[in-house]
């Protein structure tokens, strides 16, 4: 039963994914492509964790930790050049 | 594993996959930029919580040990993107709408967007 639950659950995320990289192509403003470039990430994080469960290891969970932090930090970097023409004053 | 285990796993995947796909498709199907905002920072981050729980789940019922990692990422994104959608929404004002548009901010300097904090300015 968890096998079937685990490939939905793929499903809706790659699925995810796809949205968002229609928002990417489309996305009328900068702002639009700053968030689904979040999103991918999230979901991105979320298939990590789920690939994890299939393979029966622990070991993606460093790799989906990572990968976070560093979504985040782009997410803001990108947001601060836009903002202020520079990510460190 | 125990049945209960398998159906309350099973429920968290199905639950954690719905959510992620309603706020992705919410980046497609809504008008606005500050309208799409709701969609990723909300439904997408509880459908990665409850996909982190299952996992958690998981791993307790094979392995007998709670693992903290996935407490962690969860901690991790559940304050991240609060402020990652605040950078964007200022980045969508800064952009789109003039500055004349604003209420006034009642206060002897502008809104943070567009001025500098007097701190900063002494500096210059």
């Amino acid at each position: 039963m968890i096998s079937i639950a685990l490939m939905f659950a793929f499903a809706c995320f790659g699925l995810g994914l796809l949205f968002c990289l229609w928002r990417i192509t489309v996305g009328p403003d900068v702002s639009d492509r700053i968030l689904a470039l979040d999103t991918m990430v999230i979901n991105l994080i979320a298939l990590l964790v789920l690939y994890g469960i299939w393979k029966g290891t622990a070991v993606y969970f460093e790799a989906s930790m990572l990968v976070a932090m560093v979504g985040f930090v782009s997410t803001v970097a990108y947001c601060r050049f836009v903002l202020r023409g520079d990510i460190i004053e | 594993m125990p049945a209960i285990m398998e159906i309350l796993i099973s429920a968290f995947l199905i639950l954690g996959g719905v959510f992620g796909l309603v706020g992705s498709f919410g980046l497609v199907k809504l008008r606005d930029t500050m309208q799409r905002l709701h969609g990723p920072t909300k439904a997408t981050t509880l459908g990665i919580g409850c996909a982190l729980i299952a996992s958690m789940l998981y791993f307790f019922s094979t392995g007998g040990a709670v693992s903290f990692h996935e407490l962690l990422i969860t901690l991790f994104l559940f304050l991240t993107a609060p402020i990652a959608a605040n950078f964007i929404a200022k980045t969508y004002i800064i952009r789109n709408i003039d500055r004349s548009e604003l209420p006034a901010s009642s206060r002897e300097y502008g809104w943070s967007v567009y001025d500098d904090s007097p701190a900063l300015r002494r500096e210059e």
